[in-house]
C-alpha cells in the first residue's frame, strides 16, 4: 500500500518535472527540473529494489553530468527571444517530424513482444539469495559481458579523445610554470628555526642568497627581500 | 510494547529519536567546532582567541547564533528569490541526511543500508548545488565567480575520491560502511593504504571548500565568494553546513581509514571505553588537522589547484588502484 502510493507520488513528480525541463523559460531553472527528475527516478529505482543503480544514478546524472550542464548554461549567454523568433514559420516542419517518430514508435510498440518471465523479472532486480544487486550487475558486466563492456569503454574512449583533439588548441602566449625546476632550484629558499612565541623578528630580517642565473633579473628594493 | 514498537508508528517514533540522538549531538559538535577552531588558530597565532562569553568563553558559539538570528535577512532586488533563499537550506540539508548512514559503533547506524558508501558519495557530490546555485542566484559578479571555480574544483576532486574508496572497497569486498570498520578489525586500513589516506585527506579539504583550497570564498579577491550576498540565518546555515561538512568528512575519513569505533589495540585499557567514544576521538583528531592545516598554508593559486587535481592525485590513485588489484589479486587475499 504504501509502497503503491509512494510510487504514484514519486511518478507523478517525475512526470511533472519531465514536462517543466521542455517547457520552462529559463534555461537554469530546466537544469534544475532535470535534476529533480534524476531524483525522483532514483527514487523508483530504489523503490523496485535496485539500490546499486538508484545511487550510480544520483552520482553520475545528478553530480556530475548535470552539474556541467548547470556551469555550461550558466556561462552561455542565450538570447531566448531571438532563438523563439522562428516559431511560427517552423511549427509545420516541426509537428510533421515529430508526427513521424510517433507513427514509427507505435509501428514499434504493436510488434513487440513480452518475454515470457517477464511479469515476474520485471520488478525483482536481485537474482535470488543472498546476492545484493551491486554483485549481481557485476556478475553480468565483468563476468558474463566482458567483452563487449571493455569495447563499449574503448568507444567511450575514443569518443573523448577525439573531443579532446578537435578542440584542443595550443597556445604559444600562455607562460606556463614549470613546476618541477621551480622545485628544484636550490638556493632561492631559505630554511631558518624560530623560536617559538619569539618570531621572526628577533632574527632580523634576512635576505635569501644569491638565486642562480635562471631567475630573472629583477632589482629588489631593500625592503622587499624577506622569506618565502 | 513490543507490538507498538513493530506498527509502522513505533518504527517511525524510533527512527525520529534515533535521528535526535544522533543530530543533537552533531549539532553541538559543529558549534563547538566553530569555538575550537578560533581557540586553536589563536592559539597558534600566539592570541588568546574567545575568551569573554562564558567560562574559557564556552558560550561564544550561542552568543554568535542568536547575534545571527536577530540581524535582518537581505535578498538583493535582482536575486532570484525561490533559488537564493533554497541554496543555503540544501547546502545544510545535504550536511545532515549524510548522517543516516553513518555507523558510529557496530550496529548504531540509523540506517545500515547495503551501499552506504555510495550513499554518502552521492550526498557530498551534490553539495556543488548548494554552492552553484548560491552564486548564480545572487545575481552579483563575485559570488558568480567563486561558484565557477566551486563547481570546477569540487568535481575535481571527486574523481579522485572515487578512486579512493574504490581502493578501499577492493580489500573490503562490501559497501556497506559497518562492514568496512569490521574489516578493520586487525589493521587499520591507512597502514597498507598509507598514500590514499593521504590523498583522501587532501581531497577532502578540496571537497570542503578549506584552505588551502578555499578559493570559491577566496576573501582576498573575491570578498567572500558564493555567500558574499547572503546576510543573517542564510549566512549562518552556510556556515553552519561548511562545519558540518568538515565533521562529515572526517566521519568518512575515520570509517575508510582509521578503524571507525575500534580501539587501536584490542586489549584492556582501550577496551573500556566505549566505541562511540573511539569514533569521536578520531573524529576530532582529523579536525584539529583541518584547522591545523589552516592555520599552516597559504591558499593555492587556481591552476595549481586544477594540476593537483588532475595531473597529480588522479594518475596516483589510478596507479595505487591497479597496484591493490594486482597485489590482493596475486596474494589471493581478495576478499569473497
Amino acid at each position: 500500500m504504501i509502497a503503491a502510493l509512494a510510487f504514484y507520488f514519486f511518478a507523478a513528480i517525475l512526470i511533472a518535472s519531465a514536462v517543466m525541463v521542455v517547457s520552462s523559460r529559463n534555461p537554469v531553472h530546466s537544469v534544475l527540473f532535470l535534476i529533480l527528475a534524476f531524483f525522483n527516478a532514483a527514487a523508483l529505482f530504489l523503490i523496485a529494489g535496485a539500490e546499486f543503480l538508484a545511487m550510480i544514478l544520483v552520482i553520475v546524472y545528478v553530480g556530475a553530468v548535470a552539474v556541467l550542464f548547470l556551469f555550461v548554461v550558466m556561462m552561455l549567454d542565450i538570447d531566448f527571444a531571438r532563438l523563439r523568433e522562428g516559431f511560427q514559420r517552423y511549427a509545420p516542419v516541426g509537428a510533421v517530424v515529430g508526427a513521424i517518430l510517433f507513427l514509427e514508435l507505435l509501428l514499434v510498440l504493436g510488434s513487440w513482444t513480452f518475454a515470457d518471465q517477464s511479469a515476474e523479472l520485471r520488478l525483482s532486480p536481485n537474482p535470488g539469495g543472498d546476492v545484493t544487486n551491486a554483485m549481481a550487475i557485476g556478475r553480468i558486466l565483468y563476468t558474463d559481458y566482458v567483452y563487449l563492456f571493455q569495447a563499449s569503454g574503448l568507444i567511450l574512449l575514443v569518443a573523448m579523445i577525439g573531443a579532446i583533439v578537435l578542440t584542443h588548441r595550443k597556445s604559444t602566449a600562455s607562460r606556463r610554470q614549470n613546476i618541477g625546476a621551480q622545485v628544484s632550484r636550490s638556493g632561492s629558499v631559505l630554511l631558518e628555526k624560530v623560536p617559538s612565541g619569539a618570531g621572526i623578528g628577533t632574527l632580523g630580517i634576512r635576505r635569501p642568497p644569491v638565486a642562480e642565473v635562471e631567475k630573472p633579473a629583477v632589482t629588489h628594493d631593500a625592503g622587499h627581500g624577506g622569506h618565502h | 510494547m513490543d507490538a507498538f514498537l513493530a506498527s509502522p508508528i513505533g518504527i517511525l517514533a524510533i527512527t525520529v529519536a534515533q535521528t535526535l540522538a544522533l543530530l543533537v549531538p552533531v549539532l553541538l559538535a559543529v558549534a563547538y567546532l566553530t569555538l575550537a577552531e578560533r581557540k586553536v588558530l589563536a592559539a597558534m597565532q600566539l592570541r588568546r582567541g574567545p575568551n569573554v562569553v562564558g567560562p574559557f568563553g564556552l558560550l561564544q558559539p550561542f552568543a554568535d547564533a542568536i547575534k545571527m538570528l536577530m540581524k535582518e535577512t537581505i535578498i538583493p532586488s535582482g536575486a532570484n528569490r525561490f533559488l537564493f533563499v533554497l541554496a543555503p537550506i540544501l547546502l545544510f540539508m545535504l550536511a545532515m541526511i549524510a548522517w543516516a548512514v553513518i555507523p558510529v559503533q557496530d550496529g548504531w547506524a540509523i540506517a545500515d543500508i547495503n551501499v552506504g558508501i555510495l550513499y554518502l558519495f552521492a550526498v557530498s557530490s551534490l553539495g556543488v548545488y548548494g554552492v552553484i546555485i548560491a552564486g548564480w542566484a545572487s545575481n552579483s559578479k563575485y559570488a558568480f565567480l567563486g561558484a565557477l571555480r566551486s563547481a570546477a574544483q569540487m568535481v575535481s576532486y571527486e574523481v579522485s575520491i572515487g578512486f579512493v574508496i574504490v581502493t578501499v572497497l577492493l580489500c573490503v569486498g562490501s559497501l556497506n560502511l559497518s562492514d568496512i570498520v569490521r574489516a578493520q578489525e586487525r589493521v587499520w586500513f591507512f597502514i597498507p593504504l598509507f598514500p590514499m589516506f593521504i590523498i583522501f585527506f587532501i581531497s577532502a579539504l578540496a571537497e570542503t571548500n578549506r584552505a588551502p583550497f578555499d578559493l570559491p570564498e577566496g576573501e582576498s579577491e573575491l570578498v567572500a565568494g558564493f555567500f558574499v550576498e547572503y546576510s543573517s540565518m542564510s549566512f549562518a546555515l552556510f556556515f553552519l553546513g561548511e562545519y558540518a561538512n568538515m565533521i562529515l568528512m572526517s566521519a568518512l575519513t575515520t570509517i575508510l581509514f582509521l578503524g571507525g569505533w575500534h580501539p587501536p589495540m584490542h586489549m584492556e585499557p582501550f577496551t573500556w571505553i566505549p566505541g562511540f567514544v573511539w569514533f569521536a576521538l578520531k573524529i576530532a583528531l582529523l579536525l584539529f588537522v583541518f584547522i591545523w592545516v589552516r592555520a599552516t598554508f597559504p591558499r593555492y593559486r587556481y591552476d595549481q589547484l586544477m594540476r593537483l587535481g588532475w595531473k597529480v592525485f588522479l594518475p596516483f590513485s589510478l596507479v595505487w588502484l591497479i597496484l591493490t588489484a594486482a597485489v590482493l589479486k596475486l596474494a589471493g587475499w581478495l576478499p569473497a
